[in-house]
């Protein structure tokens, strides 16, 4: 892609990485998501708020199909990532996961050294030939997780006995060494400290100039800190999606406006 | 009075405190339940219990003493008279040892004699003056108690006798004694709790603390016979080395023991253990792949009706006692077995039973133990670790390889250690499919023999307890008992050190 110059962040035009449309999602009888309609740009950080139980987890959930692993969850309608349908037959979703990667609510790093955490994707997906290969995905993983500097010498500890900021940044490593296209992060700061909470959010901008990042909060003002484009969800419908900056300004909808004054949530 | 009704009295003067306890603490209050500090029920509960729990534990403490005077009273009557004259050192101790030993069976013979009587004169085929003033030289009593459909088993001499009908009248008064002072007690405690019984009395906190009280009592018999039981294993094996050789029991590699070869026939252990052993590594073999698999399929894979169905099948099977096993082993895979590698196939199987006989068939036992306990400890792994996992884009077998078996491997190891401890003790299974010969061998289609089983052959039987080949049983059972004390201990570290993992 060429460079179009142009000074303002937020009205930067991307290409179209994820579109949905006409999603339903059902756990068993329960609707979760009705008719949403959504197109998620490449290299932007788009934010999903909204009430708890509103469905965003849900829907984030359906853009690299985790929600295959619940038996009782059924989806509806199409989501094209590059234009291809996610949920076509044959498409492999262990394929697809690789390239949409996740970052959970609750850092889960694997109960192995940090080192062999990170290093997990790219050896199921061989992404590598020799040791030497592994490393330097492990080290430029890291660095992208802006953890290298903290745990270069002891890449051989346990995993669990780092802290919670350092295990969520180590999980958004270990999604990042799989050279996904998309990263979906679910409340990735919903256990952190501050400080912590700080860092992950200066990584998730940097992460903006090679990913498309789709993140989902609770915190009204994280979304504004760090998102260009904001989804409003309300008892599993979409209610509004635009700009950052107009949905904290100027909403359309009543609904979003409640929210974000403090009224409903 | 027969200790039925002593027990039927005091109950009834419990359940008579119960309500008079009750309605005197509402009555104080002027019929209002508020007025009182408890609530009514603990005001009845209070008198109830207080009748109950000290009438009962002086039962048992009488019941206990009387047995002890009595006992030591009569067994006077029975003469020691063994000549021990001209004997010294080892022959003396041998020859006093035998005399406690006849004397014992005697007071055993003393007391069904007395229970014998006892239930002449229940039955009123004897009156009691009758039953004092038998002897010998008039009646068989022998007959007449057998006629009556009493154990007789050793010969009843005129000492014998006579010990026994003093018995009888010793305990006969005490009897009376002990009914008057139990009823006794729980008058005492019956008319002082119900004086007890007013508005102000706090009844709930004494009913709490009786209970915690009779918990900690319930705990204090669970430890103490646990200590019991120990000390009487430790006492017999420390008997038992005092009269054989530790060297020649610990190294020795030959078992077989002779009734009545004294101190130096051959009781080496290690024939033993390695039986032990070379079974359980077998049964291991079998049952933790198989468990380890399906543990994994039921976690992982099975759906919820599957699931459903084949947990409560696996926890039955489980259930089945391991002397249905042993007949298993013995008539289905003991033969089975003979006719492939016995002297009609390979001709390496002199019998049907042999170690992989019995290895075979423990493994089966051990499967659903195995499954049951793995597939606990599989669900135990976090949902977010998978998700994790699954998010990274790893398939499902990928996951269970790379996370889940690696979060549960400590978890699994426990279990197999179980397993194993389940496997070392296990003793009827053994006696079925395994053999009778201890043997230091490598065949796995030779019969061989186990601790367990042989405690089991030194103790049937005539079993004289001043010879080493009955005592070394009790140095089998410690061996033992440190043997799965230790892999307890370790599975319990492990598993400790599993429940940090996460
Ligand atoms: N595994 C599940 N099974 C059944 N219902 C679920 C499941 N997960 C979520 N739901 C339901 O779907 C709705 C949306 O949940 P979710 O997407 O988690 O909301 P949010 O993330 O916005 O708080 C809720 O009503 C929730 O109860
Ligand atoms: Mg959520």
């Amino acid at each position: 892609m060429y460079d179009v110059p142009n000074t303002e962040r937020d009205t930067t035009v991307n290409d179209i990485k994820i579109s949905a449309n006409k999603v339903q999602v059902y756990y068993g009888e329960k609707q979760a998501i009705k008719d949403v309609d959504c197109e998620i740009q490449d290299k932007t950080v788009t934010a999903f708020i909204g009430p708890s139980g509103c469905g965003k987890s849900t829907f984030l959930r359906c853009l690299n199909r985790m929600n295959d692993t619940i038996s009782v969850c059924r989806v509806e309608g199409s989501i094209n990532l590059d234009g291809e349908d996610i949920y076509d037959k044959r498409v492999d979703p262990v394929q697809l996961r690789a390239k949409v990667g996740m970052v959970f609510q609750k850092p889960n790093p694997f109960p192995k050294s940090i080192y062999d955490n990170v290093a997990y994707g790219p050896r199921i997906h061989g992404l590598f030939k020799t040791k030497a290969e592994l490393d330097d995905i492990v080290e430029k993983a890291l660095r992208r997780g802006a953890l290298w500097e903290e745990v270069k010498d002891r890449l051989g500890d346990p995993a669990t006995g780092m802290s919670g900021g350092q295990q969520q940044r180590l999980c958004i490593a270990r999604a990042v060494a799989t050279e996904p296209e998309v990263l979906l992060m679910d409340e990735p700061c919903s256990a952190l400290d501050p400080i912590a909470t700080a860092q992950v959010e200066e990584l998730i901008d940097e992460l903006r100039s090679n990913y498309s990042v789709v993140i989902v909060t609770h915190s009204m003002q994280q979304a504004a800190r760090v998102s260009q484009k904001t989804a409003f969800f309300h008892l599993g419908n979409l209610v509004e999606f635009d700009d950052t900056s107009k949905i904290f300004t100027n909403p359309e909808d009543p609904r979003t406006e409640s929210y974000i004054t403090g009224r409903i949530g | 009075m027969p200790g039925l009704w002593l027990v039927l009295i005091v109950l009834a003067l419990a359940i008579a405190g119960y309500v008079i306890g009750r309605q005197r603490a509402l009555q104080s209050g002027g019929g209002n339940s508020r007025a009182l500090h408890s609530l009514p029920r603990f005001y009845g509960w209070n008198v109830a219990i207080k009748v109950l729990l000290p009438a009962f534990i002086w039962l048992a403490v009488w019941s206990l003493v009387q047995t002890i005077i009595v006992e030591k009273t009569v067994s006077g009557i029975i003469p020691k008279e063994e000549i021990t004259i001209g004997l010294e050192g080892e022959d003396l101790d041998l020859a006093l040892k035998v005399i406690d030993a006849n004397h014992s069976l005697r007071m055993a013979e003393m007391r069904r004699t007395a229970e014998g009587l006892n239930y002449l004169i229940a039955a009123d085929l004897l009156t009691e003056d009758e039953a004092q003033n038998l002897t010998l030289d008039k009646v068989d009593v022998e007959k007449l108690l057998k006629d009556a459909g009493q154990v007789v088993t050793g010969e009843i001499i005129a000492p014998v006798l006579k010990a026994s009908q003093r018995k009888l009248a010793l305990d006969k008064r005490a009897d009376i004694m002990k009914s008057i002072f139990i009823i006794g007690v729980a008058l005492a405690f019956f008319i002082y709790s119900v004086l007890q019984s007013h508005k102000d009395y706090r009844a709930r906190n004494s009913v709490e603390f009786m209970i915690l009280g009779l918990l900690v009592l319930m705990a204090c018999i669970a430890i103490l016979t646990t200590v019991g039981i120990v000390l009487s294993l430790a006492f017999n094996t420390v008997e038992f080395f005092s009269i054989y050789n530790w060297t020649d029991y610990l190294f020795g590699t030959t078992w077989s023991p002779r009734s009545g070869a004294g101190t130096h026939q051959p009781l080496g252990l290690l024939p033993l253990l390695w039986g032990t052993l070379y079974i359980s590594i077998i049964a291991l073999v079998v049952a933790v792949p198989i468990g380890l698999f399906a543990a994994i399929y039921l976690a992982e894979y099975a759906s919820p009706r599957v699931r459903g169905f084949v947990k409560p099948a696996l926890e039955v099977l489980a259930g089945i006692p391991s002397i249905v096993y042993g007949l298993f082993a013995l008539i289905t895979v003991g033969p089975m077995l003979l006719d492939i590698f016995g002297n009609s196939g390979i001709g390496i199987m002199p019998g049907a039973r042999s170690v992989m006989t019995a290895g075979l068939v423990m493994g089966i036992m051990l499967i659903p133990f195995v499954s049951s306990l793995s597939d606990d400890i599989i669900n135990a792994v976090p949902q977010y670790l998978r998700d994790g996992s699954y998010g990274l884009g790893a398939t499902h077998s990928e996951t269970i390889k790379q996370v889940i078996l690696p979060a549960a491997l400590p978890g699994i190891v426990g279990a197999i250690i179980l397993a194993a401890s389940r496997a070392i003790g296990e003793t009827m299974l053994v006696v079925f499919g395994a053999g009778a010969a201890g043997k230091l061998s490598g065949n796995p289609f030779e019969a061989m023999t186990t601790v367990t089983a042989k405690i089991v052959s030194q103790l049937t039987g005539d079993a004289d307890f001043t010879q080493p080949e009955v005592l070394v049983a009790y140095a089998l059972g410690t061996t033992l008992f440190i043997l799965t004390l230790a892999l307890n201990f370790i599975a319990q570290r492990i598993v400790n050190k599993y429940r940090e993992q996460y």
